[in-house]
């Protein structure tokens, strides 16, 4: 087993509330993760401490077998992909200069830039005629390609997602979820997937990782948490999403 | 006593530099006309800085109300005749801008009155002789000239006709006559040295006193609604409606002795010149040279009946007067100066604006301290900020005051847009951009700043607006614009003077509304225009 990131007692509160108890947390290469519990359970905040948009309060986050660090920050968000609900998409630039911003700026040439291009939007199932809009001129669901596009523009070694698809009609939603499950597979990179929807985790992880109150309740399988649930909160969070889980 | 009184009468208006959107063919065709002009101007901004530091010429100032006019034109004159070249900077302001500009050397010679040079410069009270004035003045570099021969004080006035029916010729006369009505300015009935210890002096009677503005007065006088008023000695009205003035036997009023001014390092024979105006003028002729600057709005004609009919006019070298000019002329000159000191002063604003909204929208102390400082400097009163501004060693009478003043007047708007712009863009956005990997300068400059331009360009555009109106004000300070009709207008109390400043000022303000209309289809980036 090599753990691509590796949570060593990490922790962070807000004011008097903790968001994150000390936590312990693995996070594999080729694998697709995916972080699940309410809202407020910890999920997003785990995630946005790995690309260090907060700071830890205390304990050691690792990347490739490196503490992330202040000094070293920059050079490792180059090396991970990041997609939130809405795409986080800069409206004033057009999808093409969004997915190539990075690419640019650490000075990829030409040629290199149009090919990774074209990989990406065949990827993605993106059509590049769309390239020249901007983002208020794309769907949803295509601002959400756009959006992955930029992510794996520089071929991350890990990929974040916080609820990507979380804004998207269902039926833009399940194609999607089809495409993205295909572009995993094929990319074989590691993947943090946070939902807070029990079956789009089951359709993506590989590993299940339940989240309440700032703590990871369980980690395993959809049957390890189905049958062997770690305590009452897991079944009633498995139950009360039973109807569509067992789809 | 100090002059408040006239400067009371002399406020300064805004000069109607409303935002509209509202176009008409003729203001479009005026702007496309005017602006490849715009464009050329704000490029010979340096070029005209460097011009106005070096002015060789002798300056005489004068304060904004009609005698002081009409004295610094007659100083220019017999200035320009005794071939000294000679620049007359008019309507400069109060006392203290002028006291200031002279120490300074921005001017080199005004008039004053000795009342006012005790009570307000010096600060030393009414008992000073002539003499202890000018060793006063001494220690500040500063000579006087012997008096002009006219006291421009406060004095009563009555109807020539009733105060000869009544026998009244001085204010001792009229305890014999109780029941006349007395109308007094509401400042005059509040001073110190006003209406209360004025009436226990002469022990006067009367009961009927009531309060009444200035210029409302002569008319009450003339529909013989009042029978007393007060006024200065030398007010042109006095002449105009056939009033005389009471005779303060009791000396009850200081004196108000008109004088020159000037720098002792003056050239010497500007100087003389100035000393051969000593003694020549009396109330009555001053009253003229009033009269006929009010009847005929113009200063220099005045100036010129002195001379008339005073000492015989020498032929020869006469000083360049913008009185000649054709109106487009002056137009043209007023309006090149205004976009000057508008347009360079606006740069200096964005220059200095955007960095520190940027600096103000990260928030924190420092961020507070910048929006509170920029937001105080809104709250101080354009006059104040100029006399705050005068006594500075930089600045005193000249343009860079003007531009420093409006500098400062234009950072607000372009500070706080700059700060909300940035603070308005999204969280998700902003961590987009972190998330990214993208540098703190790439993030500014191709992220945050794009997203951003819309605020912070109409805050640009609400700070040259701004500057548009409030650059009228620069003609206090002698730094000229379409301030300088406004200015002169309206101490004429001649509306056409007014308008002529005021019509192109509001226009400007629109073509400077439209370029910027224009310039954020340039600017603001596509994306967030759809």
């Amino acid at each position: 087993m090599s753990a691509l990131v590796k949570l060593i007692d990490v922790s962070k509160r807000y004011g008097h509330a903790a968001a994150l108890h000390p936590t312990n947390l693995s996070i594999e290469r080729g694998k697709t993760t995916v972080l699940i519990g309410p809202s407020g359970c910890g999920k997003s905040t785990l995630l946005r401490l790995i690309i260090r948009l907060i700071e830890p309060d205390s304990g050691r986050i690792d990347f490739a077998g490196e503490p992330i660090s202040p000094d070293n920050i920059d050079s490792l968000r180059r090396r991970i992909g990041y997609v939130i609900q809405e795409g986080g998409l800069f409206p004033h630039l057009t999808a093409r200069a969004n997915v190539l911003l990075m690419a640019r700026h650490v000075g990829k040439s030409q040629e290199e830039m149009q090919t990774r291009l074209r990989e990406m939007c065949e990827l993605t199932r993106f059509s590049g005629n769309l390239l020249p809009r901007y983002p208020v001129e794309l769907s949803g669901g295509q601002r959400q390609r756009v959006s992955l596009m930029r992510a794996l523009m520089l071929s991350p070694e890990l990929l974040l997602l916080d609820e990507p698809l979380g804004a998207l009609d269902p039926l833009v939603r399940a194609s999607l979820q089809n495409d993205l499950k295909e572009i995993f597979a094929r990319l074989g990179h590691a993947v943090l997937f946070v939902t807070h929807d029990l079956a789009e985790a089951i359709y993506f992880g590989d590993e299940i990782v339940l989240m309440n109150e700032g703590r990871i309740v369980q980690k395993g399988t959809v049957s390890d948490l189905r049958e062997r649930p770690a305590d009452a909160f897991v079944s009633e969070f498995i139950n009360a999403q039973r109807g569509i889980a067992t789809v | 006593m100090n002059r408040i009184r006239k400067a009371g009468k002399e406020e300064i208006v805004g000069s109607g530099n409303q935002e509209s959107r509202n176009w008409d063919s003729s203001i479009l065709f005026f702007l496309v006309f005017w602006l490849p002009d715009f464009l050329l101007i704000f490029s010979c901004v340096p070029i005209f800085l460097i011009h106005s530091a070096s002015a060789a010429p002798a300056v005489i100032g004068s304060k904004k109300f009609t005698e002081s006019y009409v004295l610094g034109e007659i100083a220019k004159h017999v200035l320009s005749d005794a071939g000294i070249p000679v620049e007359h900077r008019q309507g400069m302001g109060g006392t203290i801008i002028l006291w200031q500009a002279l120490r300074g050397g921005q001017i080199d010679a005004y008039p004053e009155y000795t009342g006012t040079i005790t009570q307000e410069i010096l600060k030393t009270g009414d008992a000073s002789s002539l003499e202890q004035i000018r060793e006063s003045l001494a220690m500040f570099g500063v000579g006087m000239t012997e008096p002009l021969g006219f006291n421009n004080t406060y004095a009563l006035v009555m109807r020539r006709s009733e105060a000869q029916r009544l026998g009244v010729r001085t204010i001792s006369d009229l305890r014999k006559h109780p029941g006349l009505k007395i109308g007094l300015t509401h400042e005059f009935l509040d001073r110190q040295d006003g209406w209360q210890p004025l009436r226990e002096r002469y022990a006067l009677p009367q009961q009927n006193v009531i309060g009444i503005d200035h210029a409302l007065g002569y008319s009450a006088l003339a529909n013989r609604s009042i029978d007393v008023k007060d006024a200065y000695s030398t007010d042109a009205k006095i002449e105009q409606n056939d009033l005389v003035v009471l005779q303060d036997d009791l000396q009850f009023f200081s004196k108000y002795e008109a004088v020159f001014l000037f720098r002792q390092s003056t050239r010497p024979d500007a100087i003389a010149a100035l000393r051969r105006l000593e003694g020549t003028l009396d109330e009555r002729r001053m009253i003229r040279l009033n009269a006929e600057a009010e009847r005929t709005k113009n200063y220099t004609n005045a100036a010129d009946l002195y001379f008339n009919v005073g000492a015989p006019r020498p032929s020869g070298h006469s000083g360049p007067s913008h009185f000649g000019e054709s109106f487009p002329h002056k137009l043209a000159r007023w309006t090149l100066r205004h976009l000057q000191l508008a347009g360079f002063s606006l740069l200096l604003s964005v220059i200095f604006g955007i960095p520190l909204g940027i600096v103000a929208s990260r928030g924190g102390p420092i961020g507070q301290a910048i929006l509170g400082f920029a937001s105080i400097v809104q709250t101080i009163p354009s006059l104040a900020l100029l006399a705050l501004l005068v006594p500075l060693p930089f600045f005193g009478i000249s343009v860079r005051t003007a531009i420093a003043a409006l500098f400062l007047y234009g950072l607000l708007p372009i500070v706080r847009n700059t700060a909300s712009g940035l603070q308005d863009i999204p969280r998700s956005l902003r961590e987009s951009a972190i998330a990214l990997g993208l540098s703190p300068r790439t993030r500014l400059w191709e992220i945050y700043l794009p997203m951003a331009s819309r605020s912070i360009l109409s805050g640009i555009k609400t700070s040259a607006v701004i500057n548009v109106g409030t650059a009228t004000l620069a003609a206090l300070i002698g730094a000229g614009g379409l301030g300088e009709p406004i200015l002169s207008g309206l101490n004429l109390n001649d509306h056409v003077t007014i308008l002529q400043g005021a019509i192109p000022a509001a226009l400007l303000a629109l073509l400077v509304q439209w370029f910027f209309d224009l310039l954020d289809r340039v600017l603001i980036p596509q994306g967030l225009r759809l």
